[in-house]
Parts: structure tokens; C-alpha cells; sequence
């Protein structure tokens, strides 16, 4: 059996001014190929107006038997949220 | 429905498996590197494959009329339908992907004739208003199938569907649309369009499976969250949808048993032949060689392009030797 087409995967920007956005995969051979595979996919109703497409194998994911340690210094501190401090009423917005 | 008859493992009842379980009764979905049963991925491999497999061999009854369609409008809302099916067929083998089987497998599991694909796809498309009924009643059936599974507790399949569903309903509008026009035609197209609801009904009212007390896999992939309805809730709210746009259309449900139960709100209707919906399962239907034999062709003829632009790929990325 000969080679599959390597996994790529695809991020769309909707509109100008977002940032793109994971909305699949597909297979293709090279970049090419696999951003006029990503247009023909996933963007047959004006789904968006830029495209960026990356090898899935190029990918580095966090683990998600880690994410407990992973994530546990941005909940252990909670003074980073603006309601952790208490501001007088008089004092105005801020 | 576009998976019909699914094998789903059996659970255990590890801690593991009770804190995945916890997880999908909390409506938390599951990611392709999260821990799961491999009774829960093999199930799901299955289900996503078959789906995968329908519509990508249901392009092949409406291909069939693309270059007869009367006009060329319909031509090119036919093509852009077909597109669509070959979309969904893409979206989904990524889907099963993430659980650990190649998309080469998969085709040849197809192939092998190992992976089913929905009954209904093995029924001939004679003529242009079959094109109607299918849009009309298949992609009808597939919306009320597809709908729930939007919810689904594997977050890749679950996303595919939120894709499809988005475009499966101007597939159904499109075939009513035929459907419409022949019937506010001459006599012949409107018996026509009568001829094909005639033998779209039945294969329709089969595509969501066996009766719940005969399907066998129904309820771990309740539990599992992969199926949120029985087969038979389905089938109904598909009559009830059904129904009045045939009365509609001034068509006939060709179903002597059709009647109005005011006491619950719905229609009952007469039992689909089950028995030759498991020959058709089982390979016997009118068109289940052709239709493998198609795919095997496209996969053959097809063979030299994967090979040729890989080997293109692989030489323009090689590290070119010093001079
Ligand atoms: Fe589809
Ligand atoms: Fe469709």
C-alpha cells in the first residue's frame, strides 16, 4: 500500500478582524495542495477571508492527563482578577 | 440512519471508566487525547465511519443525474449538493481520525465490503424526480438524524455535525423544490413525482433502523451520549414532519395503515419490510455492487494521482544535496 497524504490542519479567520479559528482537517500532499483543499472544504459559503493551514505532525499539544498541574498556577492566584481587591465606593471607577 | 445497525462495546466499571462516565452526565465533551473505554472508541469508529461512508456513496444515485438534470440551473444546484455530500464525507473521516484509524482503513474496510454505509444508498435513481425524493425525504431523514448528534459527547464528531447540519437543509429545499415544480407540472410529471415517493417512502422510513425493541446497541450508546434518541422517536417525528408536505404536494404516502391518532398527537403508520431492509444490509439490495464497485474504481483509478503527488511532495521537500 503505498503513503497516505500527510493530516493538515485548518484555521480560518471569519471576518476581518478576528482571529482564525480551528475548524478541521483534511489530507493533502504538500501546502499547496492542502490550502486549495482547505478553500474547497470548508469555505463553500463565505465562511472566511484567510486561511491558514499546518502539518497536524508539526502540532504540540498539551496533555490532557496534565492539565491539573498544567493549569494550576493561573488558578492559585487569584489576586490576578481585578474583584480580589476591594476598592472603596467613593474612590469611583476603576 | 447513516449508521444503522452499530455494534457498541460493552462498559466496564473501572474508576476509570466511572469518572468517564461522570464526565459525559455532566455534559463535559470528550477530546481525541482524553482517556476513554475502548468499548466507547470503538463504537464511536464504527458509527463516524459509516456515516462517513453514506455520504460519500450516496453521491453516486444523485451523480447519476447530473448531467441529465432538465435544466442548467438544476445542473449546477445539483452539483453544488453533491459537493456537499463529498464535504460531509471529508469532515467526518477526519472526525474518526482523532480516535486512532487511518483514512486508507477506513476505504478499505469499505472495500472489503467489512464497513456498512446506509440501505438506502443501494436503492437506482430512474428517474428526475427521484433526484426530488431524495433531497426531500433522504436529506429530510438525515436532518432529523443529524440534528440530535450535534450534541454528541466526542467533541470532533459533535463539531462535524454542527458543520453538516448548517448545510443539509437546502439539500432537503432543493429536492422539495423538484418535487414541487413536477407536480404543479403536466400529468406525467406529477405521476412521476408519485412514482418516486412511491419507492422512496419505505427505503426512507428504513434509514433510521430497526424497531428500539429489536436494536441490540441502542443503549450503551445512550449512556455513552453517542445517541440521544431511539430509532422509533426518530421515525415518528419524521412521519409527523412528513406527512402534511406530501398532502401538500397532493401526493399519496403509499401506506394503507397511514392514519391521524389525535390521542398522541401523531400518525400511525404500517411497519417497514424489515426483511428487506437485512438484505440490503447484508449486500442484496439493487445497487449494492454497483455502488462498491464505483468506489473501488475511483480508489484504483485514483491511485497513480495520491502516488504521483506524494512522490512530488517528498522530492521538493529533500534536502538538496551540496554542490
Ligand atoms: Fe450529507
Ligand atoms: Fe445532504
Amino acid at each position: 500500500m503505498s503513503k497516505e497524504w500527510p493530516l493538515w490542519e485548518v484555521f480560518i479567520r471569519g471576518q476581518h478582524g478576528l482571529s482564525h479559528r480551528h475548524v478541521g482537517s483534511l489530507h493533502a500532499p504538500d501546502a499547496e495542495m492542502a490550502m486549495k483543499n482547505a478553500r474547497d472544504v470548508y469555505t463553500r459559503r463565505n465562511e472566511g477571508v484567510s486561511i491558514w493551514v499546518v502539518e497536524s505532525a508539526k502540532i504540540t499539544a498539551s496533555n490532557p492527563d496534565e492539565a491539573g498541574a498544567m493549569f494550576e498556577p493561573s488558578e492559585s492566584k487569584v489576586y490576578r482578577h481585578p474583584t480580589f481587591f476591594d476598592i472603596p465606593k467613593e474612590v469611583g471607577a476603576m | 440512519m447513516y449508521a444503522q445497525l452499530v455494534e457498541s462495546g460493552k462498559a466496564e466499571t473501572s474508576e476509570q471508566d466511572v469518572a468517564f462516565q461522570k464526565r459525559i452526565d455532566d455534559g463535559i465533551r470528550i477530546e481525541p487525547k482524553d482517556w476513554m473505554p475502548e468499548g466507547y472508541r470503538k463504537t464511536l469508529i464504527r458509527q463516524i465511519g459509516q456515516h462517513a461512508h453514506s455520504e460519500i456513496v450516496g453521491q453516486l444515485p444523485e451523480g447519476n443525474w447530473i448531467t441529465r438534470a432538465p435544466t442548467l440551473q438544476r445542473k449546477a444546484i445539483l452539483l453544488a449538493k453533491v459537493q456537499d455530500e463529498a464535504g460531509h464525507g471529508l469532515y467526518l473521516y477526519c472526525a474518526a481520525e482523532t480516535l486512532g484509524i487511518s483514512r486508507d482503513e477506513m476505504t478499505e474496510q469499505l472495500l472489503a465490503g467489512k464497513a456498512k454505509y446506509s440501505s438506502i444508498f443501494n436503492y437506482p435513481t430512474l428517474t428526475w424526480a427521484d433526484i426530488g425524493a431524495i433531497g426531500w425525504l433522504v436529506d429530510g431523514a438525515a436532518i432529523m438524524n443529524q440534528v440530535p448528534l450535534q450534541r454528541c459527547s466526542y467533541g470532533p464528531y459533535s463539531r462535524a455535525m454542527i458543520r453538516i447540519c448548517k448545510e443539509e437543509s437546502f439539500h432537503q429545499r432543493q429536492g422539495f423544490d423538484i418535487m414541487r415544480a413536477l407536480v404543479e407540472g403536466t400529468e406525467d410529471q406529477k405521476a412521476m413525482a408519485q412514482d418516486a415517493l412511491n419507492r422512496w417512502w419505505w427505503p426512507s422510513l428504513m434509514m433510521f433502523g430497526p424497531s428500539d425493541k429489536d436494536s441490540v446497541h441502542s443503549e450503551q450508546s445512550m449512556r455513552w451520549g453517542i445517541k440521544q434518541n431511539t430509532n422509533d422517536e426518530l421515525r415518528q417525528k419524521f412521519v409527523d414532519q412528513t406527512v402534511p408536505q406530501a398532502e401538500w404536494l397532493g401526493l399519496t404516502v403509499p401506506d394503507s395503515e397511514l392514519s391521524w391518532n389525535e390521542e398522541k398527537g401523531g400518525y400511525d403508520f404500517g411497519e417497514p419490510d424489515w426483511n428487506e431492509f437485512m438484505e440490503v444490509i447484508k449486500g442484496n439490495g439493487p445497487c449494492n455492487r454497483e455502488r462498491l464497485e464505483a468506489r473501488q474504481k475511483a480508489w484504483d483509478d485514483g491511485a497513480w494521482f495520491r502516488e504521483g503527488l506524494m512522490a512530488h511532495a517528498e522530492k521538493q521537500s529533500a534536502p538538496i544535496a551540496a554542490e
